[in-house]
């Protein structure tokens, strides 16, 4: 690549970057604005809609809800999926079309529509089985099925599934350790970026709870905003980059470690280095 | 062939039996009543073209996939309803198999864990194992830092390391170039002789399978059609599908009477002599073609013109043109002199007993 190509490249990237960015950070630099407004058009900054947030009664057990939520949401998704993926790619390669529609059908349904449809299964699991908010855990799971489906699906098409799972049967392993030796580790990437995405859907999900009549985190928000549009505003800023910490946090506590080569006499290359040579038998 | 007696003194292969398995997709019949047995120890490779049921018959051995009916019998235990988790096999598969998040020393480990063997157990014999396929300079590498063949003597070794009963080779070396799979082919044999293992071995490369087989099984359509040492599957092939699949085959009309067949003004004896007379092609091989460049050349059935000589090494091949067909000649290269394509030749045909077939009646040539 000659130098004229590689310094507009890296123009268009950084001018691609400033603009994303800036499509990202205004919003939240104007909310931040906002909430740090006095009262009345000359008054000076202040902190206080900030230092009201640990006084809203109702917010904390908000975000440990929507956290819990979220944990739920994430494990019941990988427990009924992943296997569900691996069977049929082994076992039953022609439900797979099938399986794939239900899995992207909540994506065609509006979200008030998806609730309209669940409020007669709400009202029976209410008063039969638990009115615990933690039930609204089922309804997540339908809505991120079609994000993690996708996520899971590339991950499974980057290994040579078949093969892989034959081979540690034949070596000794049942089911379960094929699932837990063989098929995660070698798709951790693709699980990870799935259990992100259903934090990150659950967090901001207000639809369902608030037609649903519970109360989580982005419902709180909006009781703040009622009291006070500051505080409102401050709570909807933090919550923000709590997720976003806590992504970050979930992307490199989970992101697996990178094997990294050790250089032997052969020469072969590590896995960031030039393409390796195979050194014949 | 290697000599199955060279094999290591305590093996511990054990008798395999596959009794009349049966197994259909759909409307196709992959495997047809397939019985085998396997001695102790002993190498048996399944040859065949695409479809006739090799792998398959590997796969029920190994429980991957479940028979229709028919038995399959390992040291004397009825294993036929048991999980490929339970049957004390190992595998090498065709596709690269090692598990790409483990080393290869990890890899080797990973069966004898599930098998509770103990941790300094485990790492002795893992040892062991890649020195035994001479990988022990790359016990830390990872699958995408070993070469294809690197990778499948690992997966030998792997499969090796949890002392299974029957060790079974699904076309192993078909994604290797050809230096690579000759090298592998011989160290597979090397090895197997030294663990002394009763090994499956599936192909549909005749060289490897006559290479470094005790016995070749040559299937079709789900069948067996001959099961014998290699010497015997090619010098004296049992049906003409076998005579046409190993090896090559001139195909020369004539005349079955007698127990004998006529070609070309040859009479040749017959392998099965109790043959039906009447019109037939027989199968003579190449090499029992002898190409003659002196003497009489007036026009005759096997008198024709040269046009091509392929140098193979040590043997040279001769495609001669006798005008209403094309015959195979395979002959010392130090024979071959001045032949040259537009030689004028003459053909003798050696009179060894050859296989006729007798329901494709069309002459035609190699």
């Amino acid at each position: 690549m000659s130098r004229t190509r590689r310094l507009k490249l890296r123009v268009f990237r950084t001018a691609v970057f400033l603009v994303l960015g800036a499509f990202f950070l205004v919003p939240i630099g104007a909310m931040f604005e906002f909430s740090t407004r006095g009262n009345g058009v000359t008054a000076p900054r202040t902190l206080d809609a900030w230092t009201a947030i640990a006084k809203v009664p109702d917010l904390l057990p908000a975000i440990s809800v929507s956290l819990q939520l979220a944990a739920i949401t994430a494990v019941a998704m990988l427990v009924l999926l992943l296997p569900t993926m691996v069977w049929v790619r082994l076992r039953l390669p022609g439900l797979s079309r099938i399986v794939e529609f239900i899995c992207l059908l909540p994506l065609t349904v509006p979200a008030i529509a998806l609730v309209v449809g669940m409020v007669p299964l709400y009202r029976w699991i209410g008063p039969n089985l638990s009115d615990s908010i933690l039930t609204l855990s089922f309804a997540y799971l339908i809505l991120v099925l079609p994000y993690t489906y996708r996520t899971l699906d590339a991950g499974l098409a980057a290994i040579d599934l078949k093969t892989l799972s034959e081979a540690a049967r034949s070596l000794g392993a049942g089911w379960g350790t094929v699932m837990l030796r063989v098929v995660v580790p070698n798709m951790s990437s693709a699980i990870l970026n799935a259990c992100l995405l259903a934090v990150a859907l659950v967090l901001g999900e207000f639809t369902f709870a608030n037609l649903l009549a519970f109360e989580n985190l982005q419902v709180a928000i909006l009781y703040v905003g009622l009291v006070s549009a500051g505080t409102s505003i401050a709570v909807a800023v933090a919550s923000l980059l709590f997720a976003f910490v806590l992504l970050m946090i979930l992307s490199f506590v989970g992101r697996p470690r990178e094997r990294v080569a050790r250089e032997e006499p052969t020469g072969i290359p590590g896995p960031f280095g030039p393409p390796a040579v195979p050194q014949g038998l | 062939m290697s000599d199955a007696t060279t094999r290591r003194d305590g093996a511990r292969g054990v008798e395999v039996r596959l009794e009349d398995l049966r197994r259909a997709y759909a409307a196709t019949t992959a495997l047809d009543g397939l019985t085998l047995t396997m001695s102790p120890g002993e190498m048996v490779a399944l040859l065949g073209p695409s479809g006739c049921g090799k792998t398959t018959a590997l796969r029920l051995v190994a429980g991957l996939e479940e028979a229709d009916s028919g038995r399959v019998v390992i040291g004397g235990n009825d294993v036929t309803n048991l999980g490929a988790n339970k049957r004390e096999i190992g595998m090498v598969f065709q596709a690269y198999s090692l598990f790409p998040h483990m080393t290869a020393m990890n890899n080797v480990a990973f069966g004898m864990q599930l098998h509770k063997v103990g941790a300094a157990e485990r790492r002795k014999r893992a040892g062991e194992m890649l020195e035994l396929v001479g990988l022990s300079a790359h016990a830390n590498k990872y699958a995408h830092q070993l070469s294809g063949g690197q990778q499948q003597r690992v997966a030998l070794a792997r499969a090796l390391a949890i002392k299974p009963k029957v060790l079974l080779l699904d076309e192993p070396l078909s994604a290797l170039d050809a230096k690579v799979r000759s090298r592998l082919r011989d160290e597979i044999r090397r090895v197997q002789l030294e663990v002394g293992t009763t090994t499956l071995f599936v192909t549909h490369d005749q060289e490897e399978a006559l290479a470094i087989a005790d016995r070749v099984g040559v299937m079709n359509k789900g069948r067996l059609e001959q099961l014998g040492p290699p010497t015997t599957i090619y010098s004296r092939p049992a049906t003409p599908f076998v005579a046409e699949f190993v090896g090559l085959t001139n195909r020369l009309a004539g005349v079955v009477k007698s127990g004998e067949v006529e070609v070309r003004g040859a009479r040749l004896p017959l392998v099965k002599p109790d043959t039906t007379d009447g019109p037939a092609l027989a199968l003579v091989r190449p090499e029992a073609v002898s190409v003659i460049a002196d003497g009489d050349m007036s026009p005759g059935p096997l008198v024709g013109s040269v046009i091509s000589t392929v140098f193979l090494g040590a043997t040279s091949r001769v495609t001669v043109d006798l005008g209403d067909i094309t015959v195979l000649a395979q002959m010392p290269t130090s024979n071959v002199g001045a032949i040259s394509a537009g030689t004028r030749v003459r053909l003798s045909l050696r009179t060894d007993p050859v296989l006729v077939a007798q329901d494709d009646k069309a002459p035609t040539g190699a």
